[in-house]
């Protein structure tokens, strides 16, 4: 490790324990570190956790579960896939991921981004929840397995079904089960009995592309991809049908 | 029937919240390995478990007596073990007798006696039709009747190791460096609704069938019962044991092919029901209507073994997680896939099955499928 150099600092993870890995990342921004690359990533877990400086991490190997859980700012950049809960109630900053994350990706996310190149598990965005200037976005290359978006309360997700052919439907089951904020956009097509009763399906509106080219851009940018072949098939829009599905359910 | 709580929760815990680890690998072309990577890759999920409770199961560690029925039996007694072997010498005959190899080890306190016998039941019971009922049967009587004993397994060829400890503290203790096997799998435990002792640990296994699990079974009181039925009684004091016996009722008695057992265990929802083929529909609806009670209601990941197949199966919401790695002839199974990138970091391929859906890895066939295709096939028989 080289303190002097203030620039970029090594670890190298293999065989640390998830704490002793996030005592020694506090103790990096603290004394002022702003490029930090960390190698044999191999399970440990929390990476990130907390931080609150606008540092750039990026990871070699595979990270533990609920990577950049609650963090608050910096970019984190993984090369390789994540495993579950990445993003865990993150509420500032940036995590790219340059393979595919397990389930409950970007779960409880009141702010910050989320970029990921291929596809994700179970659940993803679960419960992303916005409140005036915090809104937290989820761009998901491939797509995604069942619930995803799953009592989304908020934020944006975004599913591109880059790996779909032409008119193949998206897989997943169950899309925006007890949805009730936020906003999915999905490239290419889904059918009415995969999605949760709560969501409406919708064509894309001008202020819509508002929202979507810049995050599009932004996901092509970290991934190398077109923006125009990205852009030219279809997009739709799944938005929640009431604000308070259950609102009459316990009251009489 | 005997007093069953033999209590080793050092935590005096009620209840934990739960989130065990799987891990599990096979050579598909048979060629044994050592576990050596096994137990690092099992170690790495340590944060999984609570070391209340660490097992593996091993396929092909005994070469010498591959013919023999191998059981391993857990003593709590040595008057259990009396009344026991008696009955061994009684039901079997005994070609080889040993304890189980083990270290003294840090972390493993108290252990109890176990003891390894090969046991040939050719004279007993000529006719190979009848044979595994006949251990089978032997097994209950043991694990019901006689003191103080509980069969950890008693397949050919195939071991379970298993205790109250991180698995790797389980393998340190039992010298699993020192086997060879073509499939592993292993399991570390974070008990959820019973006591952690020697018996509750996993695999759960009956003849050569073993099974590890992530998650609980909440059907476990019907599927319990259901069981008895068959002459299958549950002992072990953990909702996993009923899934050992389900296997072994639907695939060895009942000949259901693999990927229709693993239909009767997650069946489809009544939604993808409604939508399937008639003939599909047909056989989804008379699955249900048959094995209504056999069905594995809650969250799990499992992984089922027998002599060369190796299968994970989630439940249909996937509540617990299973990631697949490919690299050559080997398949490896995990709750997290960093645990497969320690022991083979260059994969061909790494993905996550969906729930319900059975990911079978077999000898020979070096590939692996999924349900659709054999479903199919059996649709088409009729």
């Amino acid at each position: 490790m080289k303190i002097d150099d203030m620039t970029a600092v090594k670890i190298d993870a293999c065989g640390i324990y998830y704490r002793e890995l996030n005592e020694k990342l506090r103790q990096l921004i603290t004394n002022g570190v702003e490029n930090i690359e960390i190698e044999n990533v191999c399970g440990q877990r929390y990476i990130g956790t907390d931080l609150d400086s606008r540092v750039n991490i990026e990871i070699h190997g595979t990270p533990g579960n609920d990577l950049a859980a609650f963090m608050n700012g910096p970019t984190v950049t993984v090369h390789g896939n994540a495993q579950d809960g990445c993003g865990n109630t993150m509420n500032e900053g940036k995590i790219v991921v340059h393979g595919h994350a397990g389930d409950i990706t970007g779960l409880s996310a009141r702010g910050g981004k989320i970029f990921i190149k291929e596809g994700v598990g179970y659940r993803a965005g679960i419960h992303m929840k916005e409140y005036e200037g915090k809104k937290p976005v989820l761009v998901i290359g491939n797509t995604a397995q069942d619930f995803a978006g799953e009592y989304m309360a908020g934020g944006i997700m975004i599913l591109l079904g880059l790996n779909l052919a032409e008119g193949e439907k998206h897989p997943g089951k169950f899309l925006g089960t007890g949805m009730h904020g936020g906003v999915i956009y999905l490239r290419g097509t889904v059918e009415d009995y995969q999605l949760g009763k709560e969501v409406g399906i919708a064509e894309l509106e001008q202020k819509d592309y508002q929202i979507l080219n810049p995050l599009i851009a932004e996901f092509c940018e970290h991934f190398d991809y077109d923006n125009e072949m990205i852009m030219n098939r279809n997009f739709l829009k799944l938005y929640p049908r009431y604000l308070r599905p259950y609102g009459r359910l316990y009251a009489y | 029937m005997k007093n069953l709580r033999h209590i080793n929760n050092s935590f005096n815990d009620d209840k934990v919240i739960d989130a065990c680890s799987i891990f599990g690998a096979m050579n598909t072309s048979g060629k044994r390995f050592s576990g050596t990577g096994v137990i690092k890759a099992i170690a790495n999920m340590h944060d999984r478990g609570n070391g209340l409770g660490g097992g593996f199961a091993v396929y092909g560690l005994y070469p010498e007596y591959k013919d023999l029925y191998a059981f391993h039996i857990m003593y709590l007694s040595a008057e259990g073990r009396n009344e026991t072997e008696s009955y061994l010498k009684e039901c079997f005959d005994i070609i080889h007798r040993e304890d189980v190899p083990s270290r003294k080890t840090a972390k493993i306190s108290n252990p109890p006696v176990i003891i390894r016998y090969f046991l040939d039941i050719e004279k007993r019971q000529p006719d190979a039709s009848l044979q595994d009922d006949y251990v089978l049967n032997a097994i209950m009587h043991i694990n019901t009747t006689r003191k103080d004993s509980f069969v950890f397994s008693g397949g050919k060829d195939m071991a379970v190791f298993k205790g109250v400890g991180y698995p790797e503290e389980i393998a340190e203790f039992f010298c699993l460096e020192q086997y060879e096997g073509y499939i592993w799998t292993s399991h570390g435990r974070f008990p959820t609704n019973t006591q952690a002792w020697w018996g509750g640990a996993h695999p759960f296994s009956i003849l050569d069938w073993t099974v590890v699990h992530n998650g609980e079974i909440s059907s476990y009181g019907i599927n319990k019962r259901y069981l008895e039925g068959y002459g299958y009684h549950c002992t072990m004091q953990t909702d996993t044991e009923v899934i050992a016996y389900a296997v072994d009722l639907l695939m060895r008695k009942h000949k259901l092919p693999l990927e229709i057992m693993a239909k009767v265990l997650a069946p489809p929802f009544w939604s993808d029901i409604e939508r399937m083929p008639e003939k599909e529909q047909e056989l989804a609806l008379a699955l249900r209507q048959v094995y209504g009670s056999i069905m594995l209601n809650g969250p799990f990941a499992i992984l089922v073994a027998h002599h060369g197949e190796l299968i994970g199966l989630t439940d249909r919401i996937r509540l617990r997680p299973l990631t697949i790695g490919e690299k050559d002839d080997m398949v490896y199974y995990s709750s997290e896939e960093s645990a497969i990138r320690l022991i083979s970091p260059q994969l061909d391929k790494a993905w996550t099955p969906m729930g319900g859906e059975p990911v079978i890895a077999r000898v020979k066939q070096n590939e692996l499928r999924t349900t659709e295709s054999k479903v199919e096939a059996a649709l088409s028989r009729r």
